[in-house]
């Protein structure tokens, strides 16, 4: 059994000696394999007693399994060197740059859209829609606006001829504003009635504040029952929604619009310095809106009888929301498809406004 | 509408400050525009005297002073001829911003001698226009009192004017307004009736008395024109940017803005026989003030002689027959012109005036004897003379303008309680004559006012002056559960923009106006929409195509050196000129290349199929049938011929796409290739909206696909599209997907045809496929192939 004991010892020392895969194998092809060393004792077994070879048997089958251990731990270390060093060779350089990927941008006046719809929405609004080019019944007459009217004179007006007529007052125009979605719903929608109506709109105006195609959106509310204290509280409500503030000063004037009356233009509180407007603090005004309970005039004109329903309308800026909201200066830079200006002040795919999800930057940051 | 506060004082007894003063007209609808208040500039400005006076050692025209303020004694060097010593005026000491310059004042050093503060002029003030010298104060005036309180300062205030408030375009509206909003008190007007001491030698007819119901004249004799303006009147109408020209214009000019009252003057000794009040013959020419001629037609109401047409009436006044300095005779008109035929004759010949502006609006129709007498009695004062009889043609109009409203319906439409008693206080305030009628206030309007017209403008005349901020403002009251805010057609065109940003496209808006020369080759055979009155010559058509404003933001942004452009838009297209004649249209445009280079080389120029997929993911975007489109090859001539397509649903359009032509490109000046896609929202059929919103079962089968790669010799002309849509019917059972994924022509290959290798899969539903299941359908396949496209297996 000492022998057992020293062939262990031995066995052992060669496994250990090995010096890579190779010679690991060899060294287990000559303990293990055919003519291997441990083989060799097994096949020796058969001239024994049954006791010796009991005893024997044992005792090679112990070392033999311990062989195959230290047979494979030493496999293991080996394979693991292997594995690192073939890592070694793979590195790469992982502060170069990713493969340039392309994101693009939502126009500022799509995603003041979205908020205002997100936000009127949840106050029971629908989304109503009118062509582009009008007739003068629509964008004029309609809206208490009769031939000579002199706030015809103070739209400067885009006309369109007839081809069936040579009458200037049959001539088309491109909408002055969003107002004659107003008659086409009163026209076509069941009452009651709550829409908002955002869209293009045009004056023939160039300077830093206006630019002759512009957006408004326009609002109107017709029941039996909304007061100017509703029209004031929506808009109360709208504004500081819009704003994403808790409070926000607000002042409402007379004013006069042919197609509201009592007609109002409501004002927001702010601070104007040099370089900065700051929406709801300060001691200056801003006006943002016209507004006013829908005009008796405007209601028969739609084929709605003053005497039974009332209401109210609105109508403001798309634009100038987006300015005012995200400090864009000028007018005329919207509409000049500048892709520095396009990147920098327009907004991510995903960046979508809900009232539930929030208005604004909630789409990560732009890259 | 400008006027200043001692204006304003003459008709209104008020000690109300500016400010307070600007603050009512903005509550109660005359919105201020700006104040102008000169003494708000002259803090630190003081009174003082010039104790000593010499000349200053290096200058003949410069003195030297030593200038008492009160505090201290300073050293000024002052260039004013009129300075002397004992003069006492205002002084700017060091630091102080003279309103005129804008400019800091600074310790000067002029010729040597150095000066501590400076000697003001009243244009250095901004308190006056006399800057021929310094300010003189009465002898008397205490040193070192504020300039503001001994300085005759006279704010002016611009506020403006709503079209249905046309007596405010007078100073007296205005007070009269703010009387009633409790500001003071309306004073009595002082005009007094001037006997006439002759019969007037001329005449006045009018011949249409829709357009002049009356017309009061008067004949003036021995005027001297060239009396000097007394001073508070010029000081009024310079506050106010009026300037001052011979006392006749100035005084119709002050009454213009004191009372809303529009007046002529013509020179009598010009006139040749009475004045007739008619419609212009048509042609008839006439030459304004302002010496431009015009062919009046038969709409237009003459003021005319026997020479002809002498003033456009209530708009303007003409060449020959107008006032000069050495006129002595004149004849006064102050007649009512109705607004309708002044707004029609001044927008036919786009002449504007203050009196066609009071005219377009209301003239009190009872205020032609009152302007009559008030422009005699002043012309009488300034300029002298004796005045006639007033001659009157037609008559000052007796209609009463009367309107009900129901005390109740201030609650009503307003929210806000307001009693009977208040609403007749504020109307009688206002000038409205007020009874009760079955429950009801009748208030018949003031002649001042033509705006009223029934209960809805009381009700804004009551709340106006109660002020818009005493309406406790109250939620919209909730509705039913919110439906869905959007249409379908309006949320898909949400999709459509957010899915095209991911995609990497920048979203734009250009103008709906296009040049036309440009549109020109957009038209698609349709008439070209154009505006009657452009804003310029280059947006002169309702764009027929979104894209060549696109391709105008292509050629600005390589200019600027960003030549790599992916832009869209989604807007109006216009095929017609009438309401609806429009499409709404997705359309975009790719440029230059995916990237700029980099270490991958991943960068590559764009190409047809970078803005096909972005076509039919627009279309997938808005629920279109993109998976069933066709496609055609002919897309419009703007294209590339060889390069572009249609996609569509039966005769529809639902988008084109394609390489742009270059001889298109060439006309907007751009030399690169340029894709672009237009996707036509509105031939896009709506989903139909079913109320079952499950999707369909997902079937998952339990045997492994298998692929198979084929590839087919071709006649070059073969579309591929041919090639996959007969290898996908083959077997419409078991052929799941058809993919291409090589394309070749070239050597090895016969004249005239291409390689197009195929990629299949096969969907095995019930078994395994075995080895001959595969081969029958490749088989298949390969016959299919054959027999539609004339193609054979490639070996």
């Amino acid at each position: 059994m000492e022998n057992m004991d020293d062939l262990k010892k031995e066995l052992l020392a060669e496994v250990e000696k090995a010096s890579d895969m190779k010679s690991l194998e060899e060294v287990r092809v000559a303990v293990l394999g055919k003519k291997g060393k441990i083989t060799e004792l097994m096949k020796n077994l058969s001239g024994l007693s049954v006791e010796e070879k009991k005893e024997m048997g044992k005792s090679l089958n112990i070392l033999k399994s311990e062989v195959e251990k230290a047979l494979d731990a030493k496999k293991d270390e080996f394979a693991a060197k292997e594995l690192e060093a073939k890592l070694a060779a793979e590195r790469i350089d992982v502060t170069l740059p990713i493969r340039p990927e392309q994101q693009g941008r939502i126009h500022p006046v799509s995603k003041i859209y979205e908020e205002v719809v997100a936000i009127f929405g949840e106050m029971g609004f629908e989304v109503a829609e009118g062509p582009d080019i009008e007739d003068q019944f629509h964008n004029f007459n309609a809206l208490n606006m009769p031939a000579n009217h002199p706030a015809r004179q103070m739209q400067d007006t885009f006309y369109i001829p007839n081809p069936d007529s040579d009458d200037k007052d049959d001539s088309f125009v491109v909408r002055t504003h969003t107002s004659p979605v107003q008659i086409r719903t009163m026209e076509n929608h069941p009452l009651p009635i709550r829409i908002i109506a955002p869209g293009r709109t045009y004056r023939s105006d160039y300077d830093a504040t206006h630019t002759p195609m512009f957006h408004q959106v326009e609002g109107l509310v017709i029941d039996k029952t909304t007061t100017m204290a509703h029209l004031k509280g929506c808009l109360y409500d709208f504004v500081k929604a819009f704003f994403e503030l808790d409070e926000i000063p607000v002042r409402y004037r007379p004013s006069y619009f042919p197609f509201t009356e009592p007609s109002a233009e409501m004002d927001i509180g702010c601070l104007k310095t040099k370089n900065e407007l700051k929406i709801g603090a300060g001691t200056d005004w801003l006006e943002i809106l016209g507004c006013g309970m829908v005009h008796p005039n405007v209601l028969r004109a739609g084929g709605i009888d003053p005497d039974e329903y009332q209401g109210f309308a609105f109508g403001m800026g798309l634009d100038r929301l987006a300015m005012l909201k995200y400090g864009i200066p000028d007018l005329r830079t919207f509409f000049e498809s500048d892709v520095r200006w396009l990147k920098h002040y327009g907004f991510l795919p995903l960046d979508e406004s809900s009232m539930t999800g929030g208005l604004s930057n909630n789409g990560g940051l732009a890259r | 509408m400008k006027f200043s506060i001692s204006w304003l004082k003459e008709h209104l007894d008020t000690t109300a400050s500016v400010d307070e003063i600007a603050e009512t007209l903005t509550k109660i609808g005359l919105e201020v525009e700006e104040i102008f208040n000169p003494a708000s500039k002259l803090d630190g400005f003081v009174t003082a005297e010039v104790e000593t006076y010499e000349r200053h050692p290096d200058s003949d025209h410069l003195g030297l002073l030593t200038v008492n303020t009160g505090k201290e004694k300073l050293q000024v060097v002052c260039g004013a001829p009129n300075c002397k010593q004992g003069l006492k005026g205002i002084f700017a000491p060091v630091g102080v911003v003279i309103p005129c310059y804008g400019e800091e004042l600074k310790v000067g050093k002029i010729r040597g001698v150095e000066s501590f503060g400076m000697m003001c002029s009243e244009k250095e003030l901004g308190v006056g226009e006399d800057h021929s010298g310094i300010i003189e104060l009465p002898a008397d005036t205490k040193i070192g009192l504020p300039a503001a309180e001994v300085l005759n300062i006279d704010p002016v205030i611009e506020i403006n004017i709503t079209p249905n408030r046309a007596e405010c375009l007078g100073v007296r509206g205005v007070a009269r307004d703010l009387a009633a909003a409790g500001l003071g008190t309306l004073k009595p007007l002082k005009i007094s009736k001037t006997d006439g001491k002759f019969k007037s030698p001329v005449n006045v007819k009018i011949k249409d008395f829709d357009a002049c119901p009356v017309y009061v004249g008067r004949y003036i004799k021995n005027v001297n024109n060239k009396a000097e303006t007394p001073k508070w009147m010029k000081d009024r109408l310079t506050a106010i940017g009026l300037r001052s020209i011979s006392p006749l214009v100035d005084i119709t000019n002050y009454i213009n803005y004191d009372m809303a009252r529009p007046l002529h003057v013509f020179d009598a000794d010009k006139l040749k026989g009475d004045i007739v009040v008619r419609m212009a013959k048509e042609g008839e020419k006439f030459v304004s003030l302002e010496e431009k001629e015009y062919a009046l037609d038969n709409k237009s109401l003459g003021i005319c002689d026997d020479e002809g047409v002498q003033c456009l009436g209530g708009i303007m006044g003409g060449a020959e027959k107008g006032c000069s300095d050495d006129t002595t005779n004149v004849f006064l008109e102050c007649a009512l012109f109705t607004p309708e035929c002044i707004a029609r004759t001044g927008r036919k010949f786009a002449i504007d005036s203050d009196s066609r502006y009071r005219y377009e609006r209301w003239v009190d129709p009872k205020s032609n004897i009152l302007g009559s007498d008030y422009a005699t009695q002043m012309i009488l004062e300034i300029c002298g003379g004796e005045a006639s009889e007033v001659v009157v043609a037609g008559s000052e109009p007796d209609e009463q303008r009367v309107a009900y409203i129901r005390p109740s319906r201030i609650k009503d439409l307003i929210g806000m309680e307001v009693s009977k008693e208040k609403i007749v206080e504020i109307l009688n305030h206002l000038g409205f004559v007020t009874s009760e009628e079955n429950g009801k206030i009748k208030a018949i309007s003031p002649t001042w006012r033509g705006d009223i017209e029934g209960e809805h403008d009381l009700v804004e005349e009551v709340v106006r002056m109660i002020g818009l901020d005493a309406i406790e403002p109250e939620s919209l009251p909730h509705g039913k559960f919110p439906k869905q805010v959007l249409s379908p057609a309006q949320r898909r065109a949400v999709t459509l923009k957010h899915e095209l940003a991911s995609r990497g496209m920048y979203e734009t808006v250009t103008w709906s106006f296009t040049d036309s020369n440009l549109a020109k080759d957009f038209r698609k055979g349709k008439e070209p929409v154009l505006l009657f009155n452009p804003i310029a010559a280059d947006l002169d058509e309702m764009r027929p195509s979104v894209l060549p404003n696109l391709l105008l933001a292509v050629k600005n942004n390589v200019a600027r050196g960003y030549g790599n452009v992916a832009l869209f838009e989604v807007g109006p297209e216009f095929f017609g000129r009438k309401p609806g004649e429009q499409n709404q249209v997705a359309a975009g445009v790719r440029c230059g290349m995916t990237s700029k280079k980099d270490w991958n080389g991943s960068a590559r120029a764009y190409d047809v199929f970078d803005v096909k997929a972005d076509a039919l993911a627009a279309i997938a975007a808005a629920n279109g049938p993109f998976e069933n489109a066709q496609i055609t090859l002919d897309a419009p001539a703007y294209y590339h011929p060889g390069r572009s397509g249609a996609l569509r649903l039966g005769k529809n359009v639902l988008a084109y796409f394609g390489e742009l032509h270059p001889a298109v490109l060439k006309k907007f000046g751009i030399k690169q290739r340029v894709m672009a896609f237009e996707v036509v929202l509105s031939n896009i059929p709506l989903p139909r909206i079913s109320n079952d919103k499950a999707k369909k079962k997902l079937e998952l089968s339990l045997f492994q696909p298998v692929d198979k790669d084929l590839a087919f010799v071709v006649d070059k002309s073969v579309p591929a599209i041919n090639l996959m849509t007969a290898a996908k019917t083959a077997d419409r059972e078991f052929i799941a997907d058809v993919r291409v994924f090589d394309v070749y022509e070239g050597e090895n290959l016969p004249e005239g045809k291409k390689s197009i290798a195929l990629a299949l899969t096969f969907q095995p539903k019930e078994k395994t496929f075995t080895d001959q299941d595969i081969e029958n359908l490749m088989n298949k396949v390969i016959q299919e192939m054959k027999k539609k496209c004339n193609a054979e297996l490639r070996q």
